[in-house]
C-alpha cells in the first residue's frame, strides 16, 4: 500500500530486474516530488535523510512522461555527481517546465547504508496520469 | 510463461511463429523448468524487438532471459545496417559494456582459505564500491577523451594493469571507432571519480575457487585446474555509460518519428543506423565500451596489489574480459552469404567458437571463454564457444544466472544479515557497505545457474568447461 503522507504519497513496485518508482498526490507537481522520495527510498529508508542542503533542478519536455523521466534523471545526476541523497522535493511545472528545490544531505555510507545506485529512469511502465478520484500518479522502473 | 504461444523446436528452444508485426521469428532458449519460471513479459518483449527494422534471422532470448526494459535481459538481435536495421540504446542498456573479467592465481584453496577473512577485508577497502563511493583516480577533460579512445590501453598505459591483459580483453582492450565529441558534458562529468569504482547491485569482485571441471581439454589450454584460486570483477561503464543511455535513449524517443518508426514500446526507441543519431549513439557507446574495459583493469590492478602484499606468489593473470551489453559490428553467415551485422546483446555474452578471427591466437583453437556471473552462494561458470553458436544465436550464451523474483520481494523474504550469515556457514564472506543491497542479491532470488549454463550447452551455445565455487565476495 502507498505510504500515506500529509500531502501525497510514494511507493515501489515490484520488476523483476530493477526497481519501480511512484509518486501520487493532489497535483502533477506533488505526485513528481513524492517520486522523487520513491527514488530516495530504493537506495535507502528517506526519514534516514537530511533536508540540509538544497539542489536546483529545471527540465523542460514536450509531454509529461518525458518530462517525468526527464526530472527522474535529473535526479539521478544530481545523486552522481554530487554523492548525496533527497529528503524533499518542491516542485512546480508550468507549461512543460519543470522547476524544482530538492532538499537532502550527502551520503553517509553508515547511516544511510545505500543499497542498488540508480543508474537511468527508464520508459518502462513510465505514466503520468490523473487518476479517477483525482489523484495524479507519477511513476516508471528505474534501471538499478 | 504460459506456453500456448510457444512450439517446441528442441529439449531447450522454444518459438514464437512470425506473426503480425513481426518481421522474424522470436526463439527462446530454456528448459522446461526455465520457461514455466520465465516470465510471460519475455515473450512479449521478445516479440517487440523482432518487430524493429531490419532485424535479422530472429530475436532470441538466452536461458537467463528475464523482464528488461525494451528488451529482455538476456536478449540478442541482429540489424543489417543495408536493410533499414537500426541501433537501439535500450538494446544495450543504461550500463554500456557492463561485463565481466577473469583473474587466475597460481594459489590453491588452502593458500587462501587460512587468510580469507583477511583478504576479504582488504579487497574491500581497497576497491570503492557502493552508492557514494569514489575512486582514487580524477580525470580532467583531456584525460577523460584519452580514456574515451583509450579503453583498457589507456589504463596500462598510465601504470593501472599489465600489457598482457591486453591481447585476453574483449576488442584487444580498446574498441575502435569510438568518438568521444559524442559523449555529452553531463557524462564526462558523471565519470570524471568513478573510475576504479565496482558499483552497487549486481557487480562484485568475488575470489573463486574452481571446484569441478567439465572438459579437460578446454581447462588445461584456459589454465583452470581443481583448487585453482580466481578472482572475477563484474562491473561496467559506470556514471559514463549511464548518461549516455539516458540522454541517447531520450534523443531516439523524441526522433522515432521523425525516422517513421513505430515504437511497440518507447524504451525500444531506436535510430537507423545510418542516420546521423545512429552514428553519434554508436560512437558514444563504443567511447563507454572503452570506459568500461578501463574501468574494469584499475580495478584489476588494485586487485592485483592487495594480493601482492598477502601473498609472496599472488600475481593475478587474465584468463579473459567479456561484456555483456553491448552492440557491435560484426560478420555472420545468414543462409549462404556473409554479411555485417549490428549484434545487440542486452545481458548475453559474445561466445565466438574455435577458429574465430577476432579471438587472441592463444585461445583461437579453443573458443571463447564465456564468463558466467552466478549469485553469492551457487558460484559461476566458465563456458567456451563453439561452433553451433553462430548458427543458434550469431554466437551468444547467457550472462549469469538471471534474476527469478524482483528485488521487493527478495526484501520481503531476507534479511541482509541473515543471508551474511548464511553464506558464513558455507565458508563464503562477503562484505558489502549495504545490508539491505546483501538482501536483495539473495542467492534465491536468481534462477538455478546449474540450469541455465546446462541449458545453454543443451542448446547448443556454449559448453562448460568448470564451475567456480565462490570464497568472499565484495559487492557494492
Amino acid at each position: 500500500m502507498p505510504k500515506p503522507v500529509t500531502d501525497g504519497s510514494y511507493e515501489l513496485f515490484a520488476h523483476e530486474a530493477d526497481i519501480g518508482i511512484r509518486g501520487r498526490g493532489p497535483t502533477k507537481a506533488v505526485a513528481f516530488g513524492q517520486a522523487a522520495l520513491a527514488l530516495t527510498a530504493a537506495v535507502t529508508d528517506p526519514g534516514r535523510v537530511n533536508a540540509s542542503m538544497s539542489v536546483a533542478i529545471e527540465c523542460m519536455a514536450p509531454n509529461d512522461v518525458t518530462l517525468f523521466v526527464d526530472w527522474v534523471n535529473a535526479l539521478i545526476f544530481e545523486m552522481a555527481v554530487r554523492k548525496m541523497l533527497f529528503a524533499r522535493c518542491d516542485v512546480t511545472i508550468e507549461q512543460g517546465k519543470l522547476t524544482a528545490t530538492a532538499w537532502g544531505e550527502a551520503v553517509d555510507r553508515t547511516r544511510h547504508e545505500p543499497a542498488a545506485e540508480p543508474k537511468g529512469a527508464t520508459y518502462t511502465e513510465a505514466r503520468v496520469q490523473c487518476d479517477a478520484d483525482g489523484a495524479w500518479t507519477a511513476q516508471c522502473v528505474v534501471d538499478v | 510463461m504460459d506456453r500456448s504461444r510457444l512450439e517446441r523446436a528442441a529439449p531447450c528452444e522454444w518459438r514464437v511463429k512470425q506473426q503480425g508485426a513481426m518481421r522474424v521469428p522470436a526463439i527462446i532458449y530454456a528448459d522446461d523448468h526455465l520457461i514455466d519460471d520465465m516470465d510471460d513479459k519475455v515473450v512479449e518483449q521478445l516479440v517487440n524487438v523482432a518487430g524493429l527494422p531490419g532485424i535479422v534471422g530472429a530475436a532470441y532470448a538466452m536461458p537467463d532471459a528475464h523482464w528488461g526494459y525494451g528488451f529482455p535481459i538476456g536478449g540478442v538481435a541482429a540489424f543489417d545496417a543495408d536493410q533499414g536495421g537500426i541501433i537501439c540504446a535500450g538494446g544495450v542498456g543504461f550500463d554500456v559494456s557492463c561485463g565481466v573479467r577473469l583473474l587466475l592465481s597460481e594459489l590453491n584453496t588452502q593458500d587462501v582459505e587460512p587468510v580469507k577473512k583477511t583478504l576479504a577485508e582488504a579487497l574491500f577497502d581497497t576497491i570503492p564500491a557502493g552508492v557514494g563511493s569514489t575512486g582514487t583516480l580524477t580525470l580532467d577533460d583531456a584525460e577523460m577523451t584519452a580514456m574515451l579512445n583509450g579503453g583498457a590501453h589507456w589504463a596500462v598505459e598510465n601504470g593501472y594493469g599489465e600489457p598482457e591483459d591486453l591481447e585476453r580483453t574483449e576488442e584487444h582492450g580498446r574498441m575502435s571507432g569510438a568518438r568521444p565529441e559524442c559523449v555529452s558534458d553531463h557524462a564526462r562529468k558523471r565519470q570524471r571519480r568513478e573510475m576504479g569504482t565496482l558499483g552497487s547491485g549486481n557487480h562484485y569482485c568475488e575470489v573463486q575457487t574452481v571446484s569441478e571441471i567439465y572438459d579437460d581439454r578446454l581447462a588445461k589450454a584456459y589454465g583452470l585446474e581443481i583448487g585453482r584460486v580466481c578472482v572475477s570483477v563484474h562491473t561496467g561503464s559506470r556514471g559514463l555509460g549511464h548518461q549516455i543511455g539516458t540522454e541517447y535513449m531520450r534523443e531516439m524517443v523524441l526522433a522515432a518519428p521523425s525516422f517513421g518508426i513505430t515504437l511497440p514500446d518507447l524504451e525500444l526507441a531506436c535510430a537507423p543506423i545510418k542516420s546521423d543519431l545512429g552514428r553519434r549513439y554508436i560512437g558514444a557507446m563504443r567511447a563507454a565500451a572503452n570506459c568500461a574495459m578501463a574501468n574494469r583493469e584499475v580495478i584489476t590492478h588494485l586487485v592485483r596489489r592487495t594480493f601482492a602484499k598477502l601473498f609472496a606468489h599472488g600475481h593475478l593473470r587474465l584468463l579473459f574480459d567479456v561484456s555483456h551489453n553491448t552492440c557491435k559490428a560484426e560478420t555472420h553467415k545468414v543462409g549462404n552469404e556473409l554479411r555485417e551485422l549490428h549484434v545487440h546483446r542486452k545481458g548475453a555474452t559474445r561466445a565466438f567458437g574455435p577458429g574465430h578471427s577476432d579471438l587472441p591466437e592463444s585461445l583461437r583453437e579453443f573458443g571463447q571463454p564465456v564468463l558466467i556471473g552466478g549469485s553469492m552462494g551457487t558460484g559461476s561458470y566458465v563456458l567456451a564457444g563453439v561452433p553451433a553458436g553462430e548458427a543458434a544465436s550469431f554466437s551468444s550464451a547467457c550472462h549469469g544466472a538471471g534474476r527469478a523474483m524482483s528485488r521487493h520481494r527478495a526484501l520481503k523474504l531476507w534479511g541482509g544479515r541473515q543471508v551474511q550469515d548464511d553464506l558464513a556457514g558455507q565458508g563464503i564472506i562477503v562484505k558489502s557497505p549495504s545490508r539491505r543491497g546483501i538482501a536483495e542479491e539473495a542467492p534465491g532470488a536468481y534462477k538455478d545457474v546449474n540450469a541455465v549454463v546446462e541449458a545453454a550447452e543443451t542448446a547448443g551455445l556454449a559448453k562448460r568447461v568448470a564451475r567456480l565455487r565462490p570464497l568472499a565476495c565484495v559487492k557494492g
